[in-house]
């Protein structure tokens, strides 16, 4: 019998109790703060007085999204070693954007990425271009975070289809974004942080201490150069069929890098034939995958625009530089969690393995707590509810950050600067909620289509677009002087959009292999997947693109400013002045009074 | 056409001031830089030719994993420390010698 709760049929009543206390608080604050934030400023950069340690955590909680929460878990179960790069390089990212460009880009001062992109070129033109690019990033990013927020409800009301998770959780945040503005999200993002490390730690803790430790879990996992695991006392359940095997599991170069060439080794026939072809191919293919993946994470932090604009949130440089030192120790800690729940994940859970899209290892954090139901009850279910608030607030904070900064670009760019300049305040804070509402519902679409795919593994594929667009453009811009807009913008576009082109190629042809609802809609791709077996190192190269399309944008950007050297900016030593010396110079002032009695605007 | 900028030809708009500026932040960026290029891009080549050594368990963690899994996050805090402490330095000593 049908009946309108029919989804409500076997939820836990604590999970559903934590999950929805999240979901309330958050909304609650969003509400509550958003009665404090009445003018436009504060609206887009939270009126600029944000603490070290409250900005530290807001960041920390907006950077920690649904894919360190939960797709770095289920990476590390499905594919073993070579996920762990990913919090590796989320981290060293975080490194990369405090050395080259967090100080710089906050002496300058502007709101946004596209307001320094004019600032420094003087050009109109360039700041539309990188807006295009804000929304490019952000939507690929709101994806992984969109299926994340499917997987999760999916798992709390078991009756619920992927896409209802994905329709309910977007409309949400997209209120509370509308609503609230950017200063609750400070907030928000702050406290989500340590609900995140909480919800992450506290389940790791109780697992290990009655499954036993990582180190012991890992051990259960037998080397290539070991007959048998080093222990023998962690209980483990039978692997089932399509778990990778534990030697290679356990070893660099697995299944994640090695999947093209192991499809290329597939369509061969003679058996000797496929292992010389696999022996000669495998490692070295597998080595460029890896480190086209490294290049994408850490310098695509540095390009992502929701992370980037907190910067200017900071009272000075000094400041924002002390806020970097404790984003990386907080989201250091927390990413040493993650890949744990994976590797008990494969030795308790490995039923997971044969889950497909929601039903996979992506809901590997979520699922683990309840093995302790069988020993102690409801502490399972209350662990559980704690993991799946925190999955809560991985997505919800990442989804409202990235919304922000793409409602953000679309009210402030595109309404105030290009179709209606004359705007008043108030027409603007209006534009800013349908803009919101507009954002919130084409991510909500586009998260309905990935549920087949990984994740982590399309996180990486955003931050692999932003290495080629936005850190090419923000390292030179700032380190290189003779940098042109023209330059900047052959750049920007051909590596952006190289590397979009690139990725969504490979991801329409694995969606087309998927045996749920969408693989008929991408069928007609599917003679693709022919292709990428027949050429290995080209998928490779087109799944992560970031070991060219980096390269490629930056070569493109000298080439073509030394071609239109005479375009350098005029007043090119006071910028750079600005975006060097110390604050305490005061520079940034006398910059403005000039360039507004020298440009006239 | 309105006036240009007024020219200024004190220290801190001289070329050689931002120059040496520049200069010394850059190299003092890619000093930590490089420190940790060398350890995160070395670990895949000794993934690929040390396999067995990184594979040598260390209490129950193979070597490599111990590496990226723990251990790397506390070397990247030391760098960012180092490079804070002497970018807040650098920053002092540069509005020194201008105020001069």
């Amino acid at each position: 019998m049908i009946t309108p709760f029919a989804f409500l049929n076997g939820v836990d009543p604590w999970i559903f109790a934590f999950s929805f206390v999240t979901v309330a608080v958050t909304i609650g604050m969003g509400l509550w703060s958003a009665r404090s934030s009445k003018t436009a400023s504060d609206f887009f950069v939270a009126g600029r007085s944000v603490s070290v340690g409250w900005n530290a955590s807001a960041i920390s909680g907006e950077y920690l999204s649904a894919a360190s929460f939960m797709g770095i878990a289920g990476m590390v179960m499905s594919s073993g070693y070579d996920a762990l790069w990913y919090p590796v390089c989320y981290a060293c990212g975080y490194l990369f954007l405090l050395l080259f460009i967090a100080g710089p880009l906050r002496r300058f001062g502007a709101y946004t990425i596209p307001d320094f992109a004019e600032g420094r070129y003087d050009s109109p033109v360039f700041r539309k271009i990188a807006v295009v690019f804000v929304l490019f990033i952000g939507f690929f990013y709101t994806m992984p975070q969109m299926k994340a927020a499917g997987t999760t409800l999916a798992y709390i009301f078991p009756g619920m289809p992927y896409w209802g998770g994905v329709v309910l959780v977007g409309a949400v945040i997209t209120l509370n974004v509308a609503l609230g503005g950017m200063k609750g999200i400070t907030l928000v993002q702050a406290v989500q942080y340590w609900v995140k490390l909480f919800a992450i730690s506290a389940p790791v803790f109780v697992l290990m201490a009655v499954f036993g430790f990582y180190n012991g879990q890992l051990g259960a996992n037998a080397a290539p150069t070991e007959a048998a695991p080093v222990t023998q006392n962690v209980e483990r359940k039978p692997l089932v069929q399509k778990a990778p095997k534990d030697s290679y599991w356990l070893a660099p170069f697995g299944p994640l890098t090695t999947k093209a060439v192991n499809a290329a080794a597939a369509t061969i026939k003679d058996d000797t034939a496929r292992k010389a072809y696999l022996e000669e191919h495998q490692r070295p293919y597998s080595l460029l995958y890896t480190y086209s993946l490294i290049m994408a994470l850490v310098c695509g932090t540095a390009g992502l625009p929701h992370i980037l604009v907190r910067f200017y949130t900071n009272p000075d440089g000094a400041a924002a530089k002390r806020t970097t030192m404790w984003v990386m120790i907080l989201i250091g800690v927390f990413y040493v969690f993650p890949p744990i729940f994976g590797v008990i994940g494969r030795n308790l859970m490995p039923d997971l393995y044969s889950g497909i899209g929601a039903k996979g290892t992506d809901k590997v954090v979520l699922e683990l707590p309840t093995l302790l139901t069988a020993k102690f009850g409801v502490l399972g279910s209350i662990l559980s509810g704690i993991t799946c608030a925190g999955a809560f607030a991985a997505f919800m904070s990442t989804f409202s950050g990235l919304l922000v900064s793409m409602t953000g670009a679309l009210a402030h760019d595109v309404y105030g600067r290009m179709i209606k300049p004359t705007a008043t305040a108030g027409e603007r804070m209006r534009m800013f909620k349908w803009c919101a509402i507009l954002v919130g519902g084409i991510a909500v679409i586009l998260g309905c289509f990935v549920e087949p795919l990984e994740i982590a593994f399309m996180v990486g594929q955003a931050f692999a677009i932003a290495a080629a667009s936005y850190f090419p453009l923000l390292f030179m811009s700032v380190w290189w002087r003779g940098m042109t807009m023209k330059g900047a913008a052959a750049g920007m576009l051909t590596g952006g959009l190289g590397s979009l082109v690139a990725a969504a190629l490979t991801n329409v042809a694995t969606l087309s292999l998927d045996p749920g609802p969408m693989g008929k809609v991408f069928a007609s791709f599917k003679p693709m997947n022919v292709f990428w077996a027949a050429h290995p190192l080209l998928r490779i190269l087109c799944e992560q693109p970031a070991i060219w399309a980096v390269p490629l944008s930056i070569g493109l950007m000298v080439v073509v400013s030394k071609l239109t050297a005479d375009q350098v900016p005029g007043n090119i030593r006071m910028k750079m002045l600005v975006l060097h010396a110390p604050e305490k110079l005061g520079l940034k002032q006398e910059y403005i009074q000039e360039h507004s009695a020298g440009a006239g605007h | 056409m309105p006036n240009p900028p007024t020219p200024h030809d004190d220290v801190v708009h001289s070329e050689p001031f931002l120059r040496s500026l520049m200069r010394r932040q850059l190299s003092l960026s890619i000093a930590c830089a490089v420190t940790f290029l060398v350890v995160l891009l070395g670990l895949p080549l000794l993934n690929y030719f040390a396999t067995d050594f990184m594979a040598t368990r260390v209490a129950g963690f193979t070597l490599t994993w111990l590496v990226i899994g723990v251990l790397f996050f506390p070397f990247i805090w030391i760098i960012s420390w180092v490079f804070i402490k002497r970018s807040i330095a650098l920053e002092e000593e540069e509005v020194k010698s201008v105020k001069r």
